[in-house]
């Protein structure tokens, strides 16, 4: 029978939650790393006992880990990440110049199918390759490079690129996102980039239409439709339907259009979730009420799911990476809480269950769909 | 520092925080062979030579900077603020006293 792996990275280390396909007894383990943040943990979809693992913290740094038994045992890989050249400045919250430096490991972002090719986008924004499993990395040093990055000014939780999408018709293109720079789209394997941010309106920048500044906190899109991007910016939920050239405004009927993840279901390109919050001041939902909202018309039209939710006094967050979908049938969805909890629904967010109530603060939650 | 450089080679006893203990995979505390002369910067090379995990978690892997949270002890003396090529402490250097990396003290 298939099953499913949930990845889970918590300001304290590591879970892997496992179960069948029914998704209703689960097995959990953890933690690994302990004591340590884990901002990103996730599976190579070439050869899925493969895992990847930023582990890293305030005292000692940056390590990679890989597991290539599913998460039962790990061991440290590369954990150098050495900006090419001399890397100048970005701006600070101030908007006064401030030097380049390397942080940690936001994302880790494997290939579909080279199991030793993987992607980290890391803080200060930069986006690195390893080709040899995570043992050394190498930056794409273009993006950094194409021009405006002494413009970029980092976001709440820093300067960080945090989301990595590949194009599953062509390995040379794929989009990244940063905060606060907005996406950008390489159609060469990463040599260059153009910002593709037309459409997008930000408030917190001089100029709220400007090419380049505005805090883009997440974006996804089905395999199906690799044109079409969804995005949850630090306020308006968003769409492209031409490659990031030009985005629309799909908050609709949406509480508040602040959030962090957004997702796509498995099988429906149109039906999208988001976590609305009340606002970049109030990091927790609207009324204390954990609702994930829905929209099967690709945007606009949206429903709460509130079933097995707590609907009154919740205070969380979701955090940009803590939500993911698997692709068995019913296409179930997941995400993790900063109050520790896991939950999932096995019917697209019909109704919601608790994996675990009690971990450390989720920072990402990636679903593995195993045979 | 007071002592006197030693030119000497030495086997240094090093005693790793809990955190680089694990990644390390090593229990207790960790012995080094260090080559003449032993310093500051040549008990962390030897250190980082036998444990490459640890490169980078101490210190810039490039640029050899002290990691901020991360503090050198010895002999009831802090170290941090020492150049690399400081002389280690006679009692670390004739081992009977462990040089100690420590996390510095702050919640979390």
């Amino acid at each position: 029978m298939s099953g499913v792996r949930v990845l889970v990275g918590t300001r304290k280390g590591a879970f892997v939650l496992t179960s069948d396909g029914t998704r209703k007894d689960w097995k959990v383990d953890g933690p690994h790393f302990a004591g340590w943040e884990v901002y990103h943990l996730t599976g190579s979809p070439a050869e899925p006992d493969r895992l990847f693992a930023s582990q890293s913290g305030g005292w000692y740094g940056q390590v990679v880990q890989r597991s290539d038994d599913g998460g039962t045992t790990w061991a440290p890989v590369g954990n150098t990440f050495t900006y090419d050249g001399v890397p100048g400045t970005h701006q600070w919250y101030d908007g006064t110049p401030h030097p380049w430096e390397f942080a940690r490991v936001w994302h880790l972002e494997p290939s579909p199918t080279d199991p030793d090719l993987v992607y980290a986008g890391v803080e200060d924004a930069a986006l690195f390759r390893s080709t040899d499993g995570g043992t050394s990395w190498d930056e794409l040093s273009g993006l950094r490079k194409h021009g405006s990055g002494p413009a970029w000014q980092p976001g709440a939780g820093g300067m960080c690129l945090h989301t990595i999408v590949l194009d599953p018709r062509d390995p040379a293109r794929m989009h990244v996102a940063i905060s606060a720079a907005g996406v950008f789209r390489t159609d060469d394997a990463g040599a260059t980039w153009q910002p593709t941010n037309h459409g997008l309106r930000s408030e917190g920048i001089p100029d709220p239409d400007a090419e380049v500044g505005h805090c883009v906190h997440n974006l996804a899109r089905h395999p199906s439709r690799p044109d079409t991007l969804f995005m949850q910016k630090h306020w308006d939920v968003m769409r492209s339907d031409d490659g990031g050239d030009n985005w629309a405004d799909i908050g609709g009927n949406l509480p508040t259009d602040f959030g962090f993840p957004i997702d796509v279901h498995a099988h429906e390109p149109d039906t999208v979730y988001v976590v609305p919050i009340t606002s970049d001041s109030e990091h927790f939902p609207p009324d204390g009420r954990l609702r994930v909202y829905r929209s099967r018309t690709g945007g606009n039209e949206w429903e709460p799911l509130t079933d097995g939710l707590p609907q009154a006094n919740c205070y969380v967050n979701v955090l940009r990476d803590a939500m993911a979908v698997d692709s068995l049938d019913g296409s179930g969805i997941y995400f993790g809480t900063t109050g520790g909890q896991v939950y999932v629904s096995p019917d697209a967010g019909d109704s919601w269950s608790p994996i675990v109530r009690d971990l450390p603060a989720v920072l990402s939650v990636e679903v593995q769909t195993l045979p | 520092m007071t002592d006197a450089p030693v030119t000497r080679g030495a086997t240094i006893r090093v005693k790793l925080p809990g955190h680089l203990r694990k990644l390390a995979g090593v229990d207790g505390e960790v012995t080094l062979d260090v080559t003449a002369p032993a310093t500051l910067g040549a008990v962390l090379r030897a250190l980082e030579e036998r444990h490459p995990v640890l490169r980078g978690t101490m210190r810039d892997p490039m640029t050899g900077r002290r990691r901020a949270f991360v503090r050198f002890f010895a002999c009831e003396q802090d170290l941090s603020h020492e150049p690399p090529d400081s002389p280690l402490p006679d009692a670390v250097v004739r081992g009977a006293e462990p040089f100690l990396v420590v996390g510095a003290m702050a919640g979390g």
